[in-house]
């Protein structure tokens, strides 16, 4: 429906072939160029750093070469984001967060998108690995064993590692009980665990200090900074360079990430998840392994939260209980119904989109209409944009259940979902016309 | 229906609220009795049976407010097979539009004047009203469209709607000046009923006492189940809400406007949370655009745990819950000498048993097993 424009539109031209590569080309150039030129954090260059971001969505669906769309990526993930990084700071915060929460996003889609379980208690898993990391490396642990000590930062390698597993054990250990349940309960007791989660973590510095409760684990240790990164970027100073080195580590991270889903997606076990989300019943009459299958799918995705949540802790290097609140869940829902559910490129979008609305448009409205203010204009006090977040995740699930479930970047399966039914019901309609006719 | 069939589940209820009532307290002794070399300074069984009277008395308030919230879930449950997410803030609204009026009143200075039982009466008609053409709407504009979807579709679609109306509400009252933390205004309820004295260790007694509005709450609570089990067991409109319920395309042949059964169902079931969500109000004195939030999910728990779909069920689960949670939120402190807060650990009790109903009796308490239909 959306995958072709008409023949005869204007752009008809850009569509395929040489022009194509030469509008792709000159779109990406002028916006990184233009971008790159306005460093000030303001409106202006809010708009141009989005109009950069699309880019990557005219890169994806443009047709050319598939070695032609990598390497454009490449160059701009790789150059120029981390170029005008080290020029503007709060740009490449927002990339940072924009990765983790594709990357989470990526692991909820595995779950809710690839075998159909509804999950909204997810950042309990990401909240697993912040605390896995925050616990161990700082002086939290003394307080857990007092003889122990925080572990050496170098060891933050092995504790992503380590957050994979972590993840994925608790992932198994939350799938478990609610194994039996279908759709609807399913949403509620995760939503219920992550509760509980969150309960736990604000109530676990009795009897044994665990979680410092809801103070929160402070100074947290970061990974130190490898020497070869200041030999090769010379003139920058150290918080640049970590910033840099933190978005290469995002970056790593939702690059794999990327690769394993879509690894995953096309495998006997993908096909498996797919079975089970279209027809639980008719999916273990054809023999697949239903048990083994949907604990499969929720270690999984809880594995990508695991690895995150210490990545995460070590960047903001302070965690505490609210960080972890059902909101985030809804948020990065939101994200994968955004894009839609089982579509990989789609669940990208969505977790830019939505990390973009959340962290820079609606604060940005904000400030701007705090200048107005300024200047005289009436706006009451009440009306704070930045404020009303669930508001707008709200406002996001209910427009795209009812106009479009499958998503903007809808997976190939999902839309044929969508339309059998609108299809059923418009035969069901024919058929009620005639009936009445006759 | 004759009498029994309006009685009748009442008589369930009453039974599971004695029942809860005495295992809870007999393991709560009995597990004081067990502790009591722990703590060296305080005689555990003593203390336990001290406060007794007075937890029994909070987890029936509470098992009430579930059970009215539960009701909600467990109507719009039995007629389409679907979680009303929204029912919690459903319920925060209502308490908002109590409180509104409450400030109204106030501000114009009738309020001190007027006799306590004339404005919760008057409350609890505007929050109905208000909570219950709320549910209507909204099920016209966000779920009616999504009928025929598949099941997660409306779900999310519901989940949305709940985040969006605590944040409208939110707007709401900072534009009216209501406030985040808007106050409950209500008249003079007057001094607690002391009904009766406990001797306490040292000698002193100690009152156990019942507040005004939570005896107001638990009268109007068991007043509205009782209308409501008249009205689905005893009516023409209640037989149509049940074959509805039972099979929907067979009804609409039999001349049952469908569409309108399920209106009215949301209607009712969000006018009896918005009436408890006014009772709630003039219990606590504030409300806030959150309040819906963990109510909501504790009613649906205890939608559950009686058997959803079921209405004397939601009912049972509701008080069984209340108690629970009482006597988990009273004893924890006090039997695990302080290592463990049990007003925290309490949410967590209202999902732990969430989890064992569904995993061992997803039925619920009173339902009867369901073959998937395949």
């Amino acid at each position: 429906m959306s995958t072709t424009s008409l023949p005869n539109s204007p752009f008809a031209a850009l569509n395929r072939g040489l022009p194509a590569y030469i509008a792709l080309t000159a779109y990406v150039v002028v916006t990184s160029a233009l971008m790159l030129t306005n460093t000030r954090t303001s409106l202006g260059t809010d708009v141009l750093f989005i109009l950069f971001l699309l880019g990557f969505l005219l890169i994806y669906r443009a047709k050319v070469s598939n070695g032609y769309k990598l390497a454009l990526g490449a160059v701009m993930l790789i150059g120029v984001v981390p170029y005008f990084g080290t020029l503007n700071a709060y740009y490449i915060e927002l990339a940072i967060q924009a990765g983790i929460f594709v990357a989470l996003a990526l692991g909820l889609n595995v779950v809710v998108g690839f075998a159909g379980l509804l999950d909204l208690g997810y950042v309990a898993f990401f909240a697993v690995g912040a605390y896995l990391w925050g616990i161990f490396s700082t002086d939290q642990i003394t307080q857990i064993s007092p003889g122990a000590s925080p572990v050496s930062p170098q060891l933050f390698y092995l504790f992503m590692a380590l957050g994979l597993f972590v993840g994925a054990f608790f992932g198994v250990l939350l799938g478990l009980p609610v194994l039996r349940l279908r759709g609807d309960y399913l949403a509620i007791v995760t939503l219920g665990l992550g509760e509980v989660i969150r309960v736990l973590a604000v109530n676990l510095d009795r009897p044994i200090n665990i979680t410092n409760g809801a103070q929160g684990i402070k100074s947290i240790a970061r990974p130190p900074l490898p020497d070869f990164l200041r030999a090769l970027l010379p003139g920058l100073n150290d918080p640049q360079i970590y910033q840099l080195f933190i978005y290469a580590l995002a970056l790593l991270i939702v690059g794999i990430t990327v690769l394993t889903v879509f690894r995953l997606k096309n495998s006997r076990i993908g096909r498996a998840w797919e079975a089970i989300r279209e027809d639980e019943t008719a999916a273990i009459a054809m023999g697949i392994p239903l048990v083994r299958m949907k604990l499969m799918a929720f270690a999984v995705g809880a594995s990508f939260a695991g690895v995150m949540g210490v990545l995460f802790a070590a960047k903001q290097q302070f965690i505490n209980p609210p960080t972890f609140d059902l909101i985030r869940s809804i948020g990065i829902l939101a994200m994968v119904i955004l894009g839609g559910m089982g579509s990989i490129p789609g669940v990208i979008l969505g977790g830019v989109l939505v990390t973009l609305l959340d962290l820079q448009i609606l604060p940005r409205i904000a400030t701007e209409l705090g200048a107005l203010k300024r200047q005289g204009v009436v706006i009451p006090d009440w009306f704070d944009p930045a404020q009303y977040q669930r508001a707008l995740f709200g406002l996001l699930l209910i427009i795209m259940m009812i106009f479009r479930p499958e998503g903007i970047l809808p997976d190939q399966r999902r839309r044929e979902e969508a339309h059998a039914i609108e299809d059923r019901e418009a035969s069901a309609k024919t058929e009620a016309g005639e009936a009445k006719m006759a | 229906m004759t009498l029994a069939g309006v009685f009748g589940p009442l008589g369930q209820v009453f039974i599971f609220v004695l029942g809860s009532a005495i295992v809870l307290s007999a393991i709560t002794v009995l597990a004081a009795f067990l502790l009591r070399g722990t703590r060296a300074n305080v005689d555990l069984v003593q203390a336990t049976l001290t406060i007794l009277p007075q937890v029994i008395v909070d987890g029936l308030v509470r098992g009430f407010l579930f059970a009215t919230i539960a009701l909600g879930y467990t109507m719009v449950y039995g007629v389409l097979e679907f979680i009303n997410f929204a029912h919690g803030e459903i319920f925060m609204v209502g308490a908002f539009s109590g409180a509104a009026l409450g400030a109204a009143l106030a501000a114009s200075g009738i309020l001190k004047a007027m006799p306590p039982l004339l404005f919760v009466l008057i409350a609890v008609a505007v929050g109905m009203i208000v909570s219950g053409s709320l549910a209507m709407t909204i099920e016209r504009i966000a779920y009616r469209p999504l009928r025929n979807a598949p099941r997660l579709v409306p779900l999310i679609s519901a989940i949305g709607v709940s985040l969006l109306l605590q944040d409208g509400m939110r707007l709401i009252a900072n534009v009216t000046g209501l406030g985040f933390n808007a106050r409950f205004p209500t008249p003079n309820f007057g001094p607690p009923i002391q009904l009766a004295q406990i001797p306490a260790a040292d000698g002193r007694t100690i009152p156990l006492i019942l507040d005004v509005r939570a005896l107001i709450f638990i009268v109007a609570a068991t007043l509205m189940l009782i209308g409501l089990n008249y009205l689905v067991n005893a009516t023409k409109l209640g037989t149509a809400i049940r074959a509805v319920a039972q099979d929907r395309p067979t009804a609409s042949l039999m001349g049952i406007n469908v569409n309108q059964i399920i209106a009215l169902t949301f209607l009712i079931g969000g006018a009896l949370g918005g009436a408890a969500g006014v009772l709630f109000g003039i219990r606590v004195g504030t409300v806030n655009p959150y309040i819906g939030f963990l109510p909501g999910l504790k009613a649906f728990t205890a939608a559950v745990l009686g058997g959803i779909g079921n209405i004397p069920g939601a009912m049972v689960g509701g008080i069984v819950l209340g108690f629970l949670e009482a006597f988990v939120a009273s004893y924890l402190s006090l039997l695990t000498g302080g290592a463990l807060s049990g007003a925290s650990y309490a949410d967590i009790v209202a999902f732990a048993i969430l989890i064992l109903i569904l995993i061992f009796r997803p039925s619920g308490l009173l339902g009867e097993a369901v073959a998937q239909k395949v």
